[in-house]
């Protein structure tokens, strides 16, 4: 049994303390995490969450059935990786002296990112994307001095009619 | 109508069904206590001596009755007092509303006097549980809570209400709906079609029985289905009563400390129906021996119990109840002569016997003596060695007959689960098998039986240590007798009588049978105290991790 990344879609009912309930359940049932991201829907009764996990296909089954058992999860699916949209926003923040500016200019145009924030000391891009273009970004910005970055993991949803209605 | 919180708690617990609550006093839920006087008339609630003790109670009552148990408990250490008794029931699928009260909302978050987090600490240990912060959500939470508690796989509950939430006063409607238990009983027919094709192939069918049977009050489709397809029975420790000891299925408890024959003829199977099991590590030992040369057809309420600890090659979901009666309306008449004269001859199978000598008092004779006279009245265990002589010696008759920590495996338990399970019945006598070890973790509680001159006949296997530890120091540990060694001085005779109850000493069969014939004619609480070897072993038992092959016979 192989292991492998896979992503897992909810939607929750919007209260204080779902969060913990969802994360709690992963820690107890000693399951893997790699990122976790939460939001309102167009319903403000309902959030939505994006899990990035992995394992095999015992845990993948366990996560979903545990999930559904949580009284606040309303919704859980597990997103089939050719029909799923991937988006992560990557915030870096770094050092730069004026001569750079013109590459950074470049490396930003090349990566479709944007720069978000400029000072006399620093520079700070946007980014969003799939997390190997994000990862790519980051590798080459190693060349300057990163003072700080921060990245939100990834948010997912299904292409053309493949959605996660809650029924 | 305009009602305090408080008072909606009350109206709400009668509304709901609960005319028996346990519980212990303090100052956050003073208000729901100043209600409970003024409607005594409705709910009859028992003070125990500690919060553990209501707990244990509440899911003794909740098992004996099938209803839903409820505990009432104050905030800070009367909440985190009723955590051991909350796992309990979480492990063993007890339904359980627990009510705690907490500080004024405006006071939490600031360590104040007797404030936890009860709903964080909690949290994995309950279906689900709620923080009520806003007193006009307060009614429909607690039909929730007892929605919750008892549908589909049943389970704690947890309500955390706050003072301020208690005092508040809000509009209260009496004739609001009562949320919908959603059915289980909606069965797949192809899942059954399925299975039946499975049932049918099979050439030595075996039928492994859980707590999911008696949960779902389904004993009787089962023994009709054992006899559909001419299996034969082995059982959980939460499924023992499904099946009555004398019956032919019968093949007792597997696993660990099960009867030889349960375990290989399982291990002989070409194909194990379980139904309503979970898998326990204590039954399945070395789970891949377990798992190979047979075929799994997993019948459970709650899917994910499906492949966690065993992979099944087929299941069906639902309530079992419904899913026995549709297989075995699918299911044609089996007959397997030669599977069944094996069973036979693993039954009549020297390592099949558990016998011990007849001429000193034994766990054996002590659990057959009060078995004899106590026929199909309710039995609770404590935790540890006497807990599985009562599985293997106990002749069962009827479901819901014994109430034991199962998947906890709590010591303690034993005291307040008799207390709830004798209240639950209406006060039919109840007997208690416990040890030295378990009986002083909440002896406290013969006080709450002497209070209400409960007819309870606390047996206390006594053996000077922590039996169960011993024999696996023993067994494992090289006899290095790491704090297992009890040697107290206690009196159980002078207790029982310091408490207000009886107390008898049995150092033979004689003596036992005496103090039986007292304890069964006594109108209040006995405790007899049973003096046994300190060697005396659980056997057989296949050591953790374990196969069949691995099993310790003498």
């Amino acid at each position: 049994m192989g292991n492998e990344q896979f992503v897992v879609s909810l939607l929750v009912a919007n209260h204080a303390g779902v969060l913990t309930r969802v994360s709690s359940l992963f820690s107890r049932r000693a399951f893997n995490i790699d990122s976790l991201t939460v939001g309102e829907t167009e319903n403000p009764e309902l959030s939505r969450m994006t899990i990035v996990s992995w394992g095999d296909d015992y845990m993948k089954d366990q996560i979903v059935k545990q999930l559904q058992k949580l009284q606040d999860v309303k919704k859980v699916q597990l997103m089939k990786k050719e029909k799923t949209i991937l988006r992560e926003l990557l915030m870096i923040k770094i050092a730069i002296d004026k001569e750079q500016l013109p590459e950074v200019k470049e490396a930003v145009a090349t990566y479709r990112a944007s720069i978000v924030d400029l000072s006399p000391e620093a520079i700070t891009i946007e980014i969003t994307g799939e997390t190997p273009k994000l990862n790519a970004f980051v590798d080459y910005m190693r060349q300057y001095k990163i003072i700080e970055m921060t990245r939100t993991g990834p948010t997912a949803m299904g292409r053309g009619m493949y959605c996660l209605e809650n029924d | 109508m305009l009602l305090t919180g408080a008072e909606i708690v009350v109206k709400e617990l009668v509304a709901n069904g609960a005319d028996v609550v346990f519980g212990y006093p303090g100052g956050s839920v003073l208000n729901i206590y100043d209600e409970l006087y003024k409607y005594s008339d409705k709910i009859r609630h028992y003070l125990t001596c500690h919060e553990q003790g209501a707990c244990h109670a509440a899911d003794g009552y909740a098992r004996v009755t099938g209803r839903t148990g409820v505990v009432i408990a104050t905030s800070g250490p009367g909440a985190t007092n009723l955590v051991t008794g909350i796992a309990n029931a979480y492990l063993d699928s007890t339904p359980l509303v627990a009510i705690t009260g907490n500080v004024a909302t405006n006071m939490l978050g600031r360590d104040s006097f007797q404030e936890v987090d009860i709903t964080g600490i909690t949290m994995p240990i309950t279906k689900h549980n709620f923080l009520v912060k806003d007193p006009t959500k307060l009614a429909e939470t607690m039909r929730e809570a007892f929605r919750i508690a008892q549908s589909g796989r049943p389970g704690p509950v947890l309500v955390d209400i706050p003072k301020d939430v208690q005092t508040a006063r809000v509009e209260y409607d009496e004739s609001a709906p009562h949320p919908a238990c959603r059915p289980h009983d909606a069965i797949c027919p192809d899942a059954v079609r399925r299975a039946a094709e499975l049932i049918c192939a099979a050439k030595r069918p075996y039928i492994y029985c859980g707590g999911g049977v008696i949960k779902a009050d389904a004993a009787g489709e089962l023994i009709a289905f054992a006899e559909k397809i001419d299996a034969p029975v082995g059982l959980s420790i939460m499924g023992l009563t499904a099946v009555p000891y004398e019956h032919p299925r019968f093949l007792g408890m597997v696993g660990m400390h099960g009867r030889f024959a349960a375990t290989k003829a399982l291990y002989d199977s070409d194909l194990v129906v379980a139904i309503g099991v979970r898998f326990s590590d204590r039954a399945t030992g070395n789970k891949a021996e377990f798992m190979q040369g047979r075929k799994f057809l997993h019948i459970d309420i709650d899917a994910a119990e499906i492949g966690k600890n065993i992979g099944a090659t087929d299941c069906i979901l639902g309530d079992v109840k419904a899913a026995l009666k549709k297989l075995i309306e699918a299911l044609p008449t089996l007959r397997h002569p030669e599977w069944n004269a094996h069973i036979k001859s693993l039954k009549e199978h020297p390592d099949n016997s558990i016998d011990m000598d007849p001429q000193r008092l034994t766990p054996q004779s002590v659990i057959e003596g009060a078995c004899r006279r106590h026929g199909d009245g309710i039995v609770a265990t404590d935790v540890g060695q006497h807990q599985m002589w009562v599985t293997q010696y106990y002749q069962f008759k009827k479901p819901r007959t014994l109430v034991t920590s199962g998947g906890l495996g709590t010591m303690g338990f034993g005291m307040g689960a008799a207390i709830g399970s004798c209240i639950g019945t209406g006060g039919k006598r109840t007997v208690l098998f416990t040890s030295d070890g378990s009986f002083h973790m909440n002896l406290n509680e013969l006080a709450t039986a002497v209070t209400n001159n409960l007819p309870l006949v606390v047996i206390v296997l006594n053996n000077q240590v922590l039996g169960m530890v011993r024999q696996w120091q023993s067994l494992f540990f090289g006899g290095r007798y790491s704090n297992t060694t009890l040697e107290r001085k206690t009196d159980y005779v002078r207790l029982a009588e310091a408490f207000g109850a009886k107390g008898y000493r049995a150092l033979t069969n004689e003596e036992y049978e005496k103090a039986l014939d007292e304890a069964f004619s006594s109108d209040g609480p006995v405790v007899i105290d049973c003096v046994i070897d300190r060697d005396e072993r659980v056997l057989p038992m296949i050591p953790p991790g374990g196969g069949i092959g691995d099993i310790i016979l003498r």
